[in-house]
């Protein structure tokens, strides 16, 4: 693939003269119909275009919501709840960002597990991986500063606590948290530098790294449920004979795959716009308060398993910071993946036993860390054990369990690639499609 | 009343369902502010309008006089709750303010914090930082306490600074403790209305769960445009879903 660009064929003088001096419809073509795809994609595949709609969906809904917020202390928090009562539609397009927030995280942990799962990560494609992580560093410092700017107490308290992460490096760490601020506690200074940020700074790293991502992808091409590199059997005409043309086929698939996402982010929207307390949390309908801290301090769940180790990992040496570090860790060593599995198989279909199993773990324990984060663990130890249990302790045990797990991950897979692992034989093509 | 429609049906099933869903994470969800014990259950409806009418009356005459509705117009409340202009002017406006002007309370915040300690706070998004079931619970749990400034405690916010507003329609309540018990957590076993009031039990019920119907509407005036248009764009939808199936389908036949 590599997206040889072919000059299209038409009889339009207006395109061709378009063409002549800027191949843009050249290049289109060579990025949708030019661009061969596995036939074999599951229901898996379909998060990659999702994340790319709800990445529409965000800065469309951001336009108009910044046309109605004020990024100031004194009127964040009214001016959330103008646009909520007061302008036209203004409820729908807060609900369809708020919501298109949290589902922009459930899409992306979903295409990163199946990456996971087939081994995208791996050899050609360890730089669509790393630009895929990049985005994800970025979609968190971009959530963590728009779940900041209405204001309420857990904006608050959560910019408080994450900012004071900061704080745990030698030396620097005090000074580095007022810069961040830019003063002694959020403020109007950090609300509108947070601000700036999220509307402007971080949307355009966003889609440019995303530009790199597709670039990247359609250079190496996509891999697929099976692990098998399509551009190594070829036809004829040149073309993989298990590639079919991007546009129309995966074009109209992404279509029937959008109706059906859309159904669900619309019955959120609709019907259950706070989730539960998930997506929008009771706590943030109480104005910013820095005098009233809220009962439990947590961030948003998409943070929440990354909040756990960073909350089980016990203070040592007179200094928190080894928590803060495992916390960074936990989404470094994911960068380094490509290089951690030295597994020649990439799919799990045909990877041995051994990670299969190690695989299910990981995901269990980023659900089970989800839930210790949440607080959801804690909530539940008294109504299972009774009150007489120290509650903490267990929740500690079952926390640092899993984060040992979540750890132990990439431990076993270091060893387990470097010639314990027994695999199945590769098909030669791929096995399925629908 | 009118026939249930297809759509009708589908709305009160997907409300249904929405209950369901939020009941169940809100379970396991990340915990609600909720000072006390075991709340009781609110079960209002923002389908019944006649309920959120008997509660904005009630909240006006024993409410608004400390709290304010700083985010709610007066105009939307007459535009959502079906009233005409002028009934809303001459029973629920009773501070002068103009019909466009949101609902705020004429009390100065100065003399408030003197008189009860803390200023009554703002009761705009109050059912959605709290919930529904807190506001009903907290309504009905005052109970007479002399070693209180006002005279008043209440089993859902220890120490609230609130006296209670509806004693006339409920009586007084004085609480029963645990034999044994005197102080601290769990010494009350249950409340029992010492001093009747204008009201029976299931009268004072449906007084509060009127005025917790009011304050859920007034915390997200929207939620009454949502859950009317929702079912309506997930037909759509459904319709382009099949549509979109049915298309790829035909695209896919030559794939082998």
């Amino acid at each position: 693939m590599g997206a040889p660009m072919t000059r299209i064929q038409t009889n339009s003088r207006v395109i061709n003269w378009i063409e002549d001096r800027l191949p843009i419809f050249s290049f289109l073509n060579a990025h949708t119909g030019g661009y061969y795809a596995p036939k074999n994609f599951n229901l898996w595949y379909y998060f990659g275009s999702l994340a790319l709609l709800v990445l529409v969906n965000q800065i469309l809904t951001g336009i108009f919501l910044t046309m109605n917020y004020k990024p100031s202390a004194a009127e964040a928090f009214a001016s959330v709840e103008y646009i909520m009562r007061d302008v036209e539609w203004g409820w729908l397009i807060r609900y369809m960002h708020s919501t298109g927030a949290s589902l922009f995280f459930v899409v992306v942990y979903l295409h990163m597990f199946r990456g996971m799962m087939y081994g995208s990560y791996k050899k050609p494609r360890e730089l669509v991986w790393i630009l895929g992580m990049l985005i994800f560093l970025a979609l968190m410092a971009e959530a963590f500063m728009g779940y900041v700017l209405p204001w309420g107490n857990m904006s608050f308290w959560g910019a408080k606590v994450i900012i004071s992460l900061f704080g745990t490096i030698p030396w620097i760490g005090e000074s580095l948290v007022e810069w961040i601020m830019g003063d002694y506690l959020p403020a109007d200074a950090t609300l509108n530098r947070f601000f700036a940020l999220h509307v402007i700074a971080l949307p355009l790293v966003l889609l440019f790294l995303v530009v790199l991502h597709l670039a990247a992808l359609h250079e190496v091409g996509s891999n697929n449920p099976d692990g098998v590199e399509i551009k190594a059997k070829k036809g004829a005409d040149g073309k993989p004979l298990d590639g079919i043309p991007f546009h129309p086929y995966y074009t109209v698939k992404d279509i029937f795959g959008t109706g059906f996402f859309l159904m669900i982010a619309a019955f959120i929207i609709f019907y259950a716009p706070t989730f539960g307390g998930w997506f929008l949390e009771h706590d943030n309908y109480i104005p910013a308060n820095n005098l009233a801290t809220p009962s439990h301090i947590k961030p948003v769940w998409y943070f929440t398993p990354f909040y756990a180790i960073l909350r089980m990992v016990p203070s040592l040496f007179g200094t928190a910071i080894w928590g803060v570090l495992a916390m960074f860790g936990s989404i470094a060593l994911l960068f380094f993946l490509p290089w951690i599995d030295a597994g020649k198989v990439k799919s799990v279909r045909y990877r041995g036993l051994g990670y299969k199993i190690a695989l299910g773990l990981f995901a269990v324990s980023f659900i089970m860390l989800a839930a210790v984060g949440a607080g959801v663990v804690g909530e539940l130890i008294p109504e299972w054990f009774g009150t007489h249990v120290d509650a903490t302790a267990i929740e500690n045990l079952f926390g640092r369990f899993w984060t040992i797990i979540y750890f132990g991950f990439f431990v076993f897979l270091w060893f387990y690639s470097r010639g314990m692992e027994k695999t199945k034989p590769v098909p030669e093509r791929v096995t399925t499609h629908d | 009343m009118t026939k249930p429609t297809i759509v009708s049906v589908g709305k009160t099933m997907l409300m249904k369902f929405a209950i369901a869903l939020t009941m169940g994470l809100a379970v396991l969800g990340p915990v609600q502010a909720s000072e006390g014990g075991a709340l009781q259950s609110a079960n209002v409806s923002l389908d019944d309008v006649a309920s959120m009418q008997r509660g904005a009356k009630l909240y006006f005459n024993y409410c608004s006089g400390c709290h304010s509705l700083q985010y709610l117009r007066y105009s939307r409340i007459a535009e959502d709750l079906k009233l005409d202009r002028k009934d809303v002017e001459a029973n629920l406006i009773f501070t002068g303010a103009k019909f466009g002007e949101p609902a705020l309370s004429h009390m100065p915040a100065d003399d408030a914090t003197k008189w009860f300690g803390k200023a009554p706070p703002d009761l705009s998004l109050e059912a959605r930082s709290k919930g529904a079931d807190w506001i009903y619970s907290y309504l009905k749990s005052f109970y007479i306490d002399p070693s209180r400034p006002l005279g008043w405690n209440n089993t859902v916010f220890e120490n609230a600074s609130m006296p209670n507003a509806l004693w006339e329609l409920q009586g007084l309540q004085t609480a029963v403790r645990k034999a044994g018990v005197k102080e601290g957590e769990g010494a009350i076993e249950r409340l029992e209305v010492s001093t009747p009031g204008r009201q029976d039990a299931a009268a004072f019920d449906r007084t509060v769960r009127d005025i917790t119907a009011f304050l859920e509407y007034a915390a997200e005036p929207a939620a009454l445009k949502r859950e009317s248009m929702g079912v309506w764009v997930l037909l759509y939808l459904a319709l382009f879903t099949l549509l979109a199936y049915f298309l790829k389908h035909e695209f896919w036949k030559d794939v082998h």
